[in-house]
C-alpha cells in the first residue's frame, strides 16, 4: 500500500469522484486558478476546466447557497471553506437550511452537497481563526459531520461523503494535510457513521477523533512502557454517532477518557460521556474523563496557545486520573 | 432562644451514629441530664442526654437514621418557640463541630501515641456528606454494584481502595478471589441442607424439613468485627505458642478465697487469677503490652487488659484499666460489671477502649485449646482453655491433676517465637505459685 499524506489522499478522493461521475464539481475561494489554500486541488482547474472547478467570490454563504441550490437541482457540488472559522457568516445556510430541506419539502427535495473545511488550532492564527468548533455543527439533526484521523480514512470518507444523498461537513485539520499513512489505492470507500478500533487494548478506552487519534496513539505508547493497556477508538463521524465500538469497548474496561481539540463545555466529550452513563453505566468503574483545550479564545503567543491545545502528556495524565 | 442537639461523639473512632429510638417526642418536656434518644454505634448502644432543659421542638433525624458525628439531631427550646431549623442551624454551624469537640472525650492511656488506632480504613465513614445519601450506604462504582449483586455478595463487606474509599471493580474482583472462609462478614455460601433421615426429630421441626434461605443484614457491630479482623488476619503475621499450666494451688486457693468472699455476693473465677497473672506478666515483658507503630515500637506504659466478652451477636472487648495495680477482687469486680453492661448493650465508652493487650476464655464451653487472632493495634492476645481435672504422672504415679492450657498469639513482626515461649513460661511461675497474685 501507498505511503501518502492527508492531502493527497483529499486530493485523490476528489479526483476519482470527479472522474466517476461528471455531476461532482467544486466550489470555493482559490480552488481553481490558485489551487487551493492548502494546495488540495491543485492541478485540478487545469484538468477539468472553470465550469467544474469555480473560483468565487470571498462570501462564505454565496459559496454554501450555491451549492445548497445546485445540489437541490441535481449536481454533487463540493464547496471549500477556507477555514471553518469562516462557517459562521454562512450560519443559515449550513444549519437552517442545508440540513432541513429534504424534511420541510416532505422528501421533494435532497441536498447531496459536501462542505470540504479545514479547522484546528496550533498554527499561531489567532482566537479567531484557530477553532475547533465541530461540535456545534454536530448538534443539528440532518447535517452529517465526518472529521478523520487517518489518511486512509481521509480518502474512504470524503468519497463516501461525495455520494451520499445528504448534505455532509467534512472538517479536515489543517495540521494533517502532512500527516502520512497507508492508503488503498483506486476505489477506497469508508462508511459514514461508523466508529472504528485504531489500537485495541484492555485497561482504558481513549474515545476520540481527527488529530487527536494520532496524539492519543502517542499516549498510549506512553502508556504502554508503564504497562498500561489503552484501546484507541476512531469516532471518524460526529453525527451520525456511532457509540458501538465506545460502549463495547468500555464495557471492556469500564473506564473512559473522551479526547477532543475543541472546548470541553457542551462538546463531544461531553456528548460521549452521557452516552455512556446512559447505555453502559452498570459498567461505570470511574467517571469518564474529558480532555480537551482549556476554556479561553486561543492565544497567539505559541507556547501559550500549545499550553491551551490538549497535549500527549494531557493525555496520558487523563488516563491516570480515571486509573 | 432554641439549641440545636448534635449527634454526640462516644467513643475516638466514631464517625456516625444510628438515631435507634427517641425517647422524648416532639413537644414533650425534657431537663438537662435526661434522656433524649438512644443511639447506636460500631460498638454499642447508648443513651444520649439532653445537654439543655425545655421542650423537644423538633426531632431533625427519624428512628433509624445514620448521622455523622456532631451533626444535628434535634431543637429543645421552650414550649410554643417558633423555630426556624435552617437560621438556628445555620447559625450553630460553625458552633456545631466546636461544641462536639468540647465534650470530653473518654481518656486515652498515656503516654499520648497510645491512643489506640482506627480501626481499619477510616475513609468511607470520614465522607462528610453523610453516607445515607449514597446508595445502599456505600461508595461504590455502578460496575462494583453489579458485580456484587451478580455474585450475591453484600457490597458493603467489600472495602473499597479507590479515590475516597470508592469500592471498584478491582475490590470486587480481590473480594471474589478470596476464598469466602477468609472473607470479612461475608453472607453464608449456600449450603446444602442435608435431606437424608434426621438421627432425631427436632422440636417444632419435621424430620427432613428443608429450611429456606434466609438474609441476615449486617449489625453494626458485626460489620465493625469484620472489618478489624481482616485488618488483623491480613496485616498483622500471626505466631502461635501454646503451654499447659498446673493449676492445683490455684484452685485450692481460689476455693478459701471465695469461702471468705461468701455472703459478699462477689465470687472469684478461674479467669479473674490467670486476669491478674497475665497483668503481672505482662510488666516483665514490655514488648508484649506494646504496639508496632510504623518504624517504631510502642511499649505501652499501663497494663490495660481486654477480655473478650460474648455479646448478642458479636463480641466486645472490654478493658480493666491497670489491671497490674489492681487487686484480684477489684479486677473481678470490674470485669464483671463492664461486661454485664456490654452484654445489656449499654456500655460505656470507657469501657471498651484502650486496652494494650487481651484475653479470651472459652473455657465455659468445656473448650481445651484454641487460638485467638490479634485485636489491633495490639501485639498479642492470650486464648484460654478450661481448667479440668485430668490424670497426671506425678513422682511416677498417675494422679488427679488440674491441668488449664492457653495460648498465646503474638505479632510477629513485634516479637518472636523465643519470646512468647518465655511469657508463657514465665506466666506458670504466677499461676502455679498463686501466692504471688496476692502480694
Amino acid at each position: 500500500m501507498a505511503q501518502i499524506n492527508t492531502r493527497q489522499a483529499i486530493s485523490d478522493a476528489l479526483m476519482e469522484e470527479m472522474d466517476r461521475d461528471e455531476k461532482v464539481f467544486i466550489l470555493g475561494e482559490e480552488v481553481g486558478v490558485w489551487g487551493g489554500t492548502y494546495a488540495v486541488t491543485k492541478g485540478f482547474y487545469d484538468k477539468y476546466g472553470p465550469k467544474r472547478v469555480r473560483d468565487t467570490p470571498i462570501s462564505e454563504a454565496a459559496i454554501i447557497g450555491a451549492a445548497i441550490g445546485a445540489a437541490m437541482v441535481g449536481l454533487r457540488p463540493v464547496a471549500e471553506l477556507m477555514t471553518i472559522n469562516f462557517a459562521f457568516v454562512a450560519m443559515d445556510h449550513i444549519v437552517n437550511e442545508a440540513p432541513k430541506f429534504h424534511y420541510m419539502f416532505g422528501g421533494q427535495f435532497k441536498v447531496p452537497m459536501v462542505l470540504r473545511t479545514a479547522g484546528g488550532g496550533g498554527r499561531q492564527l489567532g482566537a479567531t481563526h484557530s477553532q475547533t468548533p465541530d461540535a456545534i455543527f454536530a448538534h443539528f439533526p440532518g447535517l452529517k459531520v465526518v472529521a478523520p484521523g487517518t489518511p486512509a480514512d481521509a480518502k474512504g470518507l470524503l468519497k463516501s461523503a461525495i455520494r451520499s444523498e445528504d448534505p455532509v461537513m467534512f472538517i479536515e485539520n489543517a495540521t494533517l494535510y502532512q500527516q502520512r499513512g497507508e492508503v488503498p489505492e483506486g476505489e477506497h470507500l469508508e462508511p459514514i457513521g461508523v466508529s472504528k478500533v485504531q489500537r485495541p487494548g484492555d485497561d482504558v478506552t481513549i474515545v476520540t477523533y481527527s488529530k487527536m487519534v494520532g496524539y492519543s496513539m502517542r499516549a498510549a505508547d506512553e502508556l504502554a512502557k508503564e504497562g498500561i493497556s489503552a484501546e484507541i477508538v476512531d469516532l471518524r463521524t460526529l453525527r451520525p454517532l456511532d457509540m458501538g465500538p465506545v460502549i463495547e469497548s468500555f464495557k471492556k474496561t469500564n473506564r473512559a477518557v473522551v479526547v477532543e481539540e475543541g472546548w470541553p463545555s457542551y462538546g463531544v466529550g461531553s456528548e460521549v460521556a452521557s452516552r455512556i452513563y446512559e447505555e453502559a453505566f452498570d459498567y461505570v468503574d470511574a467517571p469518564v474523563k474529558r480532555v480537551a483545550q482549556k476554556e479561553v479564545p486561543l492565544p497567539y503567543n505559541a507556547a501559550l496557545e500549545q499550553h491551551a491545545l490538549p497535549q500527549v502528556e494531557d493525555i496520558v495524565r487523563g488516563v491516570k486520573e480515571v486509573l | 432562644m432554641a439549641d440545636i442537639v448534635n449527634m454526640p461523639k462516644l467513643g475516638f473512632d466514631m464517625a456516625e451514629g444510628t438515631l435507634i429510638a427517641w425517647v422524648k417526642g416532639e413537644g414533650e418536656t425534657i431537663d438537662k441530664g435526661e434522656l433524649l434518644a438512644e443511639i447506636e454505634t460500631d460498638k454499642a448502644t447508648v443513651e444520649v442526654e439532653s445537654n439543655f432543659a425545655g421542650t423537644v421542638l423538633k426531632q431533625l433525624v427519624t428512628e433509624g437514621a445514620i448521622v455523622p458525628v456532631s451533626s444535628p439531631i434535634a431543637v429543645i427550646g421552650e414550649a410554643g418557640e417558633e423555630v426556624d431549623v435552617d437560621a438556628l442551624m445555620a447559625e450553630a454551624g460553625g458552633d456545631a463541630t466546636e461544641e462536639a469537640a468540647a465534650t470530653p472525650e473518654p481518656a486515652a492511656p498515656s503516654p499520648a501515641p497510645a491512643a489506640p488506632a482506627p480501626v481499619s480504613t477510616p475513609a468511607p465513614a470520614a465522607t462528610p456528606a453523610g453516607n445515607s445519601s449514597l446508595p445502599g450506604g456505600v461508595k461504590a462504582s455502578p460496575v462494583a454494584r453489579r458485580m456484587a449483586a451478580d455474585n450475591s455478595i453484600n457490597i458493603a463487606s467489600v472495602s473499597g481502595t479507590g479515590p475516597d474509599g470508592r469500592i471498584i471493580k478491582k475490590d470486587v474482583e480481590a473480594y471474589l478471589a478470596t476464598p469466602p472462609a477468609e472473607r470479612a462478614a461475608a453472607p453464608a455460601p449456600e449450603a446444602e441442607v442435608p435431606a437424608g433421615p434426621a438421627l432425631a426429630p427436632l422440636a417444632g421441626m419435621q424430620v427432613g424439613e428443608v429450611l429456606p434461605d434466609q438474609e441476615i443484614p449486617l449489625s453494626r457491630l458485626r460489620g465493625a468485627i469484620g472489618r478489624r479482623m481482616v485488618q488483623s488476619t491480613t496485616s498483622v503475621p500471626h505466631f502461635y505458642v501454646t503451654y499447659e499450666y498446673d493449676l492445683g494451688p490455684l484452685m485450692s486457693m481460689r476455693k478459701q478465697a471465695n469461702a471468705m468472699l461468701a455472703g459478699s455476693g462477689e465470687k472469684l473465677s478461674v479467669n479473674d487469677f490467670v486476669l491478674k497473672a497475665t497483668a503481672l506478666n505482662l510488666r516483665n515483658f514490655p514488648n508484649l503490652n506494646a504496639r508496632l507503630d510504623g518504624d517504631r515500637v510502642l511499649h505501652m506504659g499501663r497494663v490495660n487488659l481486654g477480655v473478650a466478652v460474648a455479646v448478642e451477636n458479636g463480641l466486645l472487648v472490654v478493658v480493666t484499666h491497670d489491671a497490674d495495680r489492681k487487686s484480684l477482687r477489684q479486677i473481678s469486680l470490674e470485669v464483671k460489671e463492664k461486661a454485664g453492661r456490654a452484654r445489656a448493650g449499654q456500655v460505656h465508652p470507657d469501657d471498651i477502649e484502650g486496652s494494650t493487650f487481651s484475653t479470651s476464655n472459652l473455657g465455659m464451653y468445656g473448650v481445651e485449646d484454641f487460638v485467638a487472632i490479634i485485636n489491633p493495634p495490639e501485639a498479642g492476645i492470650l486464648a484460654l482453655g478450661g481448667a479440668k481435672q485430668v490424670p497426671v504422672v506425678e513422682d511416677g504415679e498417675v494422679t488427679v491433676g488440674w491441668r488449664m492450657k492457653a495460648t498465646i498469639s503474638v505479632d510477629h513482626r513485634v516479637s518472636d517465637g523465643a519470646e512468647g515461649a518465655e511469657f508463657m513460661q514465665k506466666l506458670k511461675d504466677y499461676l502455679e505459685n498463686p501466692v504471688s497474685l496476692m502480694l
